[in-house]
């Protein structure tokens, strides 16, 4: 399953490392970060709960760039 | 700019003007940290918070925390200026990067301005209503109205006016449409009045699918992207250590081994300017700014590319294939020689229209034309389409095969030997030979400019395949001069025609193939980059095409290539540019030649000028 997130972050850099922290998180399968068009597009692992997976990666991102935001 | 911007201008401009008026004090000692501590704080205390927070959840080579350790650093050592500055600069980089950031995003999405606001949609006392283009319904009947952009994919039923599709295919001649005529949404209509009746619901419309398009292009990332982004991660932290490996070891050994004053305070600040250096924003920022740019300034002359990858891989183009039918040639069939033998010239038509009555091909649809009266469907039966030879059906009850020799052998017919242009079909009717008709097309205008074209820009092979008749095929490949051709193809042969041309390349060539998208979408997804041309009905093009030219104009390939082109050449600018000016700053501040000036450069101007230059990517009016 795909979803696409808007996001909020100031830097090319930071969009890399939220994309990084995502990819990381548990239930996600792949995760691309598209800083110019404030996009996230996030494949969830087979039978991953969309919603508190998204709440751990918004968490984990916070943690490479507090600066940042995920609109679910 | 935004508030977020506007304040941290503000910010910048205080800072900087007090930080003038201290130089000017003649002030010493404590006073002057205290007086230096003031525009610092202003202009640096979010970052040091930041830096603060990445402490604490293990972020140590965030930009922030370097930028904090490299100031705070400074002003100990007693440079209170440069470490103000560092800060200042910095600030302003990020702003600089903001707004230009911020402007190309709205920059593009004025490029893509069709995103229409409403429909317009007759209510029952003939009025007009304005309604949500997403909630008309498939058949709904729409008004556009001078001025106005069509919102949704339609048949026009009533009306003729001149559409402007300019923001669609770049193309500046205005397009008529009249009653019956298939119009396409985000086409702007300049004088009459048109109904039209909705064929596609919005979000499935021409306008919706390419701006969707355009928008995701830049999450495909290309292999500069990701070199980038891999960099990122490894120079920083390298940089970061080599700051501390300068900051401890070269005293460390003058003390030592050579006996001399370690001058401690010399090996940190140099240490410092490290840490100033260290940011990668320049690359980073750059690199999907340009292709962002690439992609938007593409899109506005009419080709959509689907990903950063692909422009990226049509610049190492070297070979193209083309298809021939609707490609090169227009792909509007007319007949013009019929030569029965055993019934007349009408007959002859009656039976192939018919047989082929139930064919969107255009060779079908040129029969039927040429027929002139209406198929009636109820005396045609079992039709059989055979892929890439032609249709068997029974008309009148009479088993009626139209195709090519291949067709005809198949049903134990000998066709009659033919020479000339244009595509032969033969017709049998009952396992007995009744004659051929032949139906020529016609070269697109630019066709042979195209061509043409490629060579010049660096295509070393083109391709033609088709599967219309050798002859046929080798008359347009002389007149267009295209190296190879592959002629009497079926769809699957096309396949195995271009994995030859693959197997053929060295690996940093690539392979386009172009094609009209309606049965190519195995071909246009084997190739390296596959361009659909005309597509914007098909849909089976878009998906398999990575590269769609929303116009039919071949002579568009050779400019796509050349906007790729200009786009990697200002990525490798930057990537070069960027790299150079950090490793020469670095060995200069590892040996003490550069200062901190220095390094505010190699930091924040780098990426002022990468910025500046990633932005030219959008301009590819005259490329």
């Amino acid at each position: 399953m795909k979803k696409t997130y808007k996001i909020d972050v100031d830097c090319a850099n930071c969009a890399n490392k939220m994309e990084e922290a995502t990819k990381k998180t548990a239930g996600v399968k792949d995760a691309v970060v598209n800083f110019m068009a404030l996009k996230m597009t996030v494949e969830f692992e087979d039978g991953a709960n969309a919603k508190a997976v998204m709440q751990d990666v918004l968490a984990n991102c916070k943690k490479v760039e507090d600066d940042c935001e995920i609109f679910m | 700019m935004n508030k977020k911007q506007k304040k941290v201008l503000k910010r910048i401009i205080a800072a900087a003007v007090l930080m003038i008026g201290i130089e000017c004090l003649p002030v010493d000692g404590v006073f002057k940290f205290i007086l230096y501590m003031v525009p610092y704080l202003m202009i640096g205390h979010d970052i040091l918070l930041k830096a603060g927070k990445g402490i604490r959840n293990h972020q140590v080579f965030d930009e922030n925390f370097l930028m904090a350790v490299a100031t705070v650093g400074a002003i100990a050592l007693g440079e209170y200026r440069e470490g103000v500055a560092v800060m200042l600069f910095y600030q302003i980089g990020e702003l600089f990067q903001s707004c230009a950031v911020g402007r190309s995003r709205r920059n593009i999405s004025q490029l893509m301005d069709i995103r229409p606001d409403y429909a317009n949609i007759e209510t029952a006392d003939g009025g007009l209503e304005q309604a949500d283009p997403d909630e008309v319904a498939v058949g709904t009947v729409i008004v556009v109205q001078p001025g106005e952009k069509i919102p949704i994919d339609g048949v026009v039923t009533e009306g003729k006016a001149s559409l402007d599709t300019s923001a669609l295919t770049g193309e500046s001649v205005p397009r008529s449409a009249g009653v019956g005529d298939e119009v396409i949404s985000g086409c702007i209509n300049l004088n009459g009045v048109l109904k039209i009746r909705t064929t596609r619901e919005f979000g499935e419309s021409t306008v919706s699918r390419i701006l969707e398009l355009v928008e995701n292009a830049s999450s495909r990332k290309s292999r500069s992207e990701n070199f980038i982004s891999r960099f990122a991660h490894y120079y920083t932290p390298a940089v970061c250590y080599g700051a501390v490996a300068l900051a401890i070891f070269p005293p460390l050994v003058r003390m030592f081994a050579m006996g001399l004053a370690p001058e401690w305070g010399d090996w940190i600040f140099r240490a410092l300017t490290f840490l100033v250096i260290s940011c990668p924003c320049a690359l980073v920022i750059s690199i999907p700014l340009s292709f962002f740019a690439g992609i938007g300034g593409a899109s506005r002359q009419g080709v959509l590319v689907k990903g950063s990858n692909y422009l990226e891989a049509l610049s190492e183009t070297k070979y193209v294939v083309f298809d021939k039918t609707g490609t090169l040639t227009q792909g509007v069939f007319e007949v013009t020689e019929t030569h029965p033998s055993g019934m007349d010239e009408t007959q002859l038509l009656e039976y192939a229209a018919l047989a082929e009555s139930y064919s969107t091909h255009p060779i079908s649809k040129s029969l039927k034309r040429a027929y002139g009266k209406t198929a009636d469907p109820a005396r045609v039966t079992d039709v059989e389409e055979i892929s890439g030879n032609g249709v068997c059906a029974k008309v009148d009850g009479r088993r009626v095969a139209a195709g090519n020799d291949g067709l005809m052998r198949r049903e134990g017919v000998e066709p009659e030997a033919c020479t000339g242009q244009g595509t032969l079909v033969h017709i049998a009717v009952d396992g007995v030979y009744a004659g051929w008709i032949r139906i020529s097309d016609r070269l697109k205008s630019h066709a042979k400019e195209a061509v043409y074209a490629l060579k010049n820009s660096g295509v070393r092979k083109t391709v033609m395949l088709t599967g219309d008749r050798r002859e046929a095929a080798e008359a347009v490949a002389a007149q267009l001069s295209i190296d190879e051709v592959h002629a009497e193809l079926l769809p699957s042969d096309k396949v195995n025609a271009l994995e030859k041309v693959l197997a053929a390349k060295g690996s940093r060539e690539k392979v386009a193939f172009v094609g009209d998208g309606i049965n190519d979408a195995p071909v246009l997804s084997r190739a390296d980059i596959g361009i659909a041309m005309g597509a914007m009905g098909s849909d089976a093009a878009i998906e398999a095409a990575d590269i769609v030219l929303m116009d039919d104009d071949p002579l568009k390939i050779s400019k796509a290539i050349r906007i790729s082109r200009k786009c990697i050449g200002i990525v490798y600018q930057n990537i070069y540019f960027a790299i150079g000016i950090k490793a020469l700053c670095l060995i200069l501040g590892a040996v003490g030649y550069a200062n901190m000036w220095m390094a505010i450069f190699a930091d924040v101007g780098v990426m002022v000028i990468a910025v500046l230059n990633a932005i030219r990517a959008l301009d590819v009016e005259t490329v």
